[in-house]
């Protein structure tokens, strides 16, 4: 198993594999028992850095380390920011001293998972950085798709809204890859990225012609203060260009899912009808968040160490 | 003191021995010999004249940790320098005939290069009122060059101003291209890199376009005009065709421009995959503005500094403290080092093309002539100011970001092995550099 | 050796799988002393031992009523559907079988690193209240049986637990000692033991062998 969890682009398709069957494993291991806990992990240290606020990761983070019996820190820096009071390198520096295994980090700079793997010998797990990545919430998701859909391989994937920033956009985009299904991006190209065309993904602007064909629709989260850097010219007409609404839904074929990470913007990205469908799958992927980031937890702090052998 | 250089070959010409007296070169030829004067053996070594560096952040006054006058002078004479021109984006700010004095009289104390400020073109470098241009070129610091540099004169009515103003006195405005309303946020080279590793890309057009416009309008105003640190192939283009367009007019405006040694070298790929030294990703050591580009970009700045569109190699040597640099990608300040490996990026990345004599252009004599800089730029002939450099064109040194004279570290360069090492160095006579190592 | 040393355990399982693969490739249906170890049972033997432990289950329990048999992943869980099957050909008792993984409760995730999940089945009905025999291939350190008590802990609270192996091999580390033993079989710390099942292996059969390498990577630990 990898040491960091920093990108999707981390797992090969053996490894992602492993984790997803893992996550299955752990899901089975947790059903109807009394005890909803696990001394997989006693005496292990996971601490939760969340430059950030994700009540949501956050807590799925803190569940999957506690039911594995981990001790659980919790860090939060929110606030810090340029002007902060200590920097990432001393707060790594600390966390050294303190013999956390592993560091799951949240921050709103990309790449500071990179930087902070530089400075601590434990586990790094990126829980978001930026507009970078959020590789377990990708994980989930696939994860999601195959418990829904039965499969990865060969299975077409929209992934549509704000991939210009969305970490979660990037991290599905590669798994998926890896893990053989067709992305399409959809979304005003305003909101892809320059450079798009370096991804394993197609690009399309035109929501309606792709629904037919996909298998699983992933709305992403769009903000409405984008529309003030003119992104796009109004809420309105970007929840009709691009959002996931009855009509849109009913294209869909009928087995089709519909995914969301959240928080949503009911009205923008997504209508209740929708989300509260038998179709929406924005529960479960709550609920796959614990089994799944237990999984990696496993894993990655499972790895024995080289000064142990 | 007086010196005897024995068998250097000036730049691509024949070894010849040069005997420096009185601050200038007294003689040169076959077979001198003088009493008294210090021998420095220079077989095999190449005799330049001085390089002069068109952009310096020195720091001093306001961030003497990360750089001093003194500090970034010896760091200069070590890199061959003689003469280096001190950007304004100081604190305060040299925007008053009383700031560029004391930072041209603090490097008269160093004594080690010649400290030529810059001033700047705004109050504040805000681009929103223009600076006492007038008193700073008639101070005792005698600016020419001006410049708001870290940040871009984007309003192009008050460009237009400074570009006119100037003129009385024989003045440069060097342009830090940079259209801020394309850049808001920017991290790195906005392309594949940039999409991939989820940073704000800083795209090649907000350099381009200001570019674009600079040239019309010292076109149109019969200017003089310096392009800081070009760094995208689109801007060559430009370049290439604004050059050509103010020759066939016959108009005095007159544009010239810069390329950095990393964009040279270094390409955006290095922020998502680093170097030996810097193993891992998002290593602010490769943070500059303007951004690392493409290698597409590299190769077209390469043919435009040999073919003449770019006119010279400018170090935009910016210390930064390890506070500002070990951090998150997007926290750390933009900049590089740059004085003690110029030449050496540019024996490695042009020599070929280029040779010794091409590299005396670039980096000296074409240099000291947009500055104004008379003593320097000068190769050594019997009365020219003794402003010279030795180099070891056979020598390979890896670099040591520990080892440089920087107060700062921030060498994207650490651990790469590099051509060239400049084994002594003379101001106006004296040695500033002596075997490889600072006289002082 | 440490007493405290949980890797011979630990390394019983794994070491296993591969080593019979190899025996099963092999030697086909009927194994024999060779390169692989020398054959200490045969599939007869099995038989004859698996039979012989259903009787001292009915025994011992008195009619196995209420009775669970968990198989520790991966050969107790054929051995304990075979039990489960001759318990009922002999006496008509249902007592049902089923799995327990015990990797997430294994205490040497540090040294041995993440291992994969095996399954866990508890037959319907469940444990509360009843006599749940673990059934596992090899005793060994006791390490194994530690955590299979613990994960049984947190599935339900049975009535009684009790211990059937097909070998004990000694050097226990922990005090644990087994209800039901098929073959007591005196081993060297530096020989390894390995069981081959039908379900899993095609061959039913208990070789033991010199473990290459063994001695010195015990040294090692030493």
């Amino acid at each position: 198993m990898i040491r960091h969890l920093l990108s999707a682009a981390d797992l090969d398709r053996e490894t992602a594999t492993l984790v997803l069957d893992t996550a299955g494993q752990m899901d089975a291991a947790m059903a109807g028992r009394e005890v909803k806990k696990l001394p997989t992990l006693r005496g292990r240290t996971v601490v939760n850095l969340f430059y950030e606020d994700s009540t949501r990761t956050r807590i799925s983070f803190e569940a999957a380390a506690k039911r594995l019996s981990a001790d659980v820190i919790t860090f939060n820096a929110k606030g810090s920011s340029v002007s902060k009071g200590e920097s990432l390198k001393d707060t790594a520096l600390t966390l050294e001293a303190m013999g956390a295994d592993a560091v799951v980090i949240r921050h709103s700079a990309s790449g500071a998972p990179h930087r902070l793997s530089r400075w601590v010998s434990g586990s790094v797990l990126n829980a978001g950085d930026g507009t970078h990545e959020h590789p377990t919430q990708a994980l989930l998701d696939a994860y999601t798709m195959r418990h829904r859909l039965g499969r990865l391989d060969g299975l077409n994937v929209a992934v549509v809204g704000d991939v210009l920033h969305s970490r979660v956009a990037r991290s599905n985009v590669l798994l998926l890859h890896t893990l053989g299904a067709n992305v399409t991006l959809v979304g005003p190209p305003t909101l892809l990225p320059v450079g798009v065309e370096g991804w394993p993904a197609e690009v399309s602007y035109d929501f309606d012609a792709v629904l037919p064909k996909h298998d699983v629709v992933m709305m992403l989260r769009v903000q409405r203060e984008r529309m003030n850097d003119s992104y796009f010219p109004s809420a309105r007409e970007h929840a009709r260009r691009y959002g996931m609404d009855a009509r849109r839904m009913a294209m869909l074929p009928e087995h089709a899912i519909v995914m969301h990470p959240g928080p949503m913007n009911r009205g923008m990205e997504i209508t209740p009808e929708v989300a509260d469908s038998p179709r929406s799958t924005i529960v479960e992927q709550v609920s796959n968040g614990v089994s799944v980031r237990m999984a990696v937890l496993y894993l990655m702090l499972g790895g024995s160490r080289p000064e142990e052998v | 003191m007086s010196y005897l250089i024995k068998g250097a070959r000036i730049v691509d010409g024949e070894p010849a021995d040069i005997l420096i007296r009185d601050g200038k070169v007294a003689e040169v030829g076959a077979g001198l010999s003088a009493a008294g004067a210090a021998v420095v053996d220079a077989d095999g070594l190449v005799a330049l004249p001085g390089l002069l560096d068109l952009h310096t952040h020195l720091r001093e006054p306001g961030r003497e940790d990360a750089e001093t006058v003194e500090t970034g002078s010896r760091a200069a004479a070590l890199g061959g320098y003689t003469a280096v021109c001190a950007m304004a984006n100081t604190d305060p700010t040299a925007d008053t005939a009383g700031v560029v004095e004391q930072v041209h009289r603090l490097g008269q104390q160093a004594g080690l290069v010649e400290v030529q400020p810059i001033g700047a073109v705004s109050i504040g470098l805000k681009g929103e009122q223009l600076a006492e241009l007038g008193a700073m070129a008639t101070s005792a610091a005698k600016v020419r060059i001006f410049s708001d540099d870290g940040h871009c004169v984007s309003d192009p009515r008050l460009m237009r101003r400074a570009l006119e103003y100037v003129k009385a006195f024989d003045g440069v405005i060097a342009q830090h291209a940079e259209e801020p309303r394309l850049t808001i946020g920017a991290q790195m080279h906005e392309g594949r890199e940039s999409a991939r590793l989820g940073l704000t890309g800083w795209p090649a057009v907000a350099e381009e376009a200001i570019i674009a416009r600079d040239a019309l309008l010292a076109g149109h105003v019969g200017s003089r005009l310096h392009i800081c640190h070009v760094s995208t192939a689109g801007s060559v283009e430009i370049l290439r065709w604004a050059k050509a367009r103010l020759r066939a007019s016959g108009v005095t405006g007159r544009i010239t421009s810069e390329v950095t040694p990393h964009h040279l070298l270094l390409t955006d790929a290095q922020v998502g995959c680093g170097s030996d030294a810097h193993p891992g990703s998002y290593d602010p050591v490769f943070k500059v503005n303007p951004p690392l580009r493409t290698g597409e970009d590299t190769a077209a700045l390469r043919d435009a500094l040999a073919d003449g569109v770019i006119d010279v190699v400018a170090t935009d040597h910016a210390p930064h403290t390890v506070e500002d640099k070990e951090c998150e990608w997007g926290y750390a300040r933009p900049g590089m080092l740059g004085l003690q490996t110029a030449l050496s990026i540019v024996v490695e990345t042009m020599l070929e093309r280029i040779g010794w004599d091409g590299v005396a252009d670039r980096m000296s004599r074409v240099p000291a002539r947009i500055a104004g800089l008379s003593d320097h730029g000068r190769d050594p002939a019997p009365g020219a100011p003794a402003n010279l450099a030795l180099v070891d064109p056979a020598a390979r040194w890896t670099v040591d970001s520990t080892a440089l004279a920087s107060r700062s570290q921030n060498t994207p360069y650490a651990g790469m092995e590099l051509p060239a090492a400049v084994v002594a160095t003379f101001l106006a006579g004296e040695a500033t550099v002596l075997d490889g190592k600072a006289v002082r | 050796m440490s007493f405290n040393d949980p890797s011979r355990e630990a390394g019983k399982e794994f070491g296993m799988t591969e080593h019979a693969q190899d025996s099963a490739r092999n030697q086909q249906v009927f194994p024999v002393d060779g390169p692989n170890g020398q054959v200490i049972l045969t599939g007869g033997d099995i038989a004859r031992i698996v039979d012989r432990i259903a009787h001292q289950i009915l025994e011992k329990t008195r009619g196995a009523a209420d009775t669970v048999l968990l198989g520790i992943p991966t050969r107790g869980t054929p051995l304990a559907a075979r039990l489960s099957r001759r318990i009922h050909a002999f006496e008509e008792v249902d007592a049902p079988a089923g799995a327990l993984d015990i990797t997430l409760y294994r205490d040497d995730l540090r040294l041995r690193g993440a291992r994969a999940i095996g399954p866990t089945e508890v037959p319907p009905g469940g444990i509360d209240g009843k006599r749940v025999i673990l059934v596992d291939d090899v005793l060994f350190s006791g390490r194994t049986v530690r955590a299979a008590l613990d994960a049984l802990a947190d599935i339900g609270r049975p009535r009684q637990v009790q211990l059937a192996v097909l070998v004990d091999r000694g050097h226990r580390e922990l005090p644990i000692r087994a209800d039901y033993v098929g073959k007591n079989l005196p081993t060297a710390l530096a020989e390894s033991v390995k069981v081959l099942l039908r379900e899993i292996d095609d061959t039913d059969a208990v070789l033991l062998a010199k473990e290459p390498g063994a001695a010195a990577s015990e040294a090692a630990a030493r």
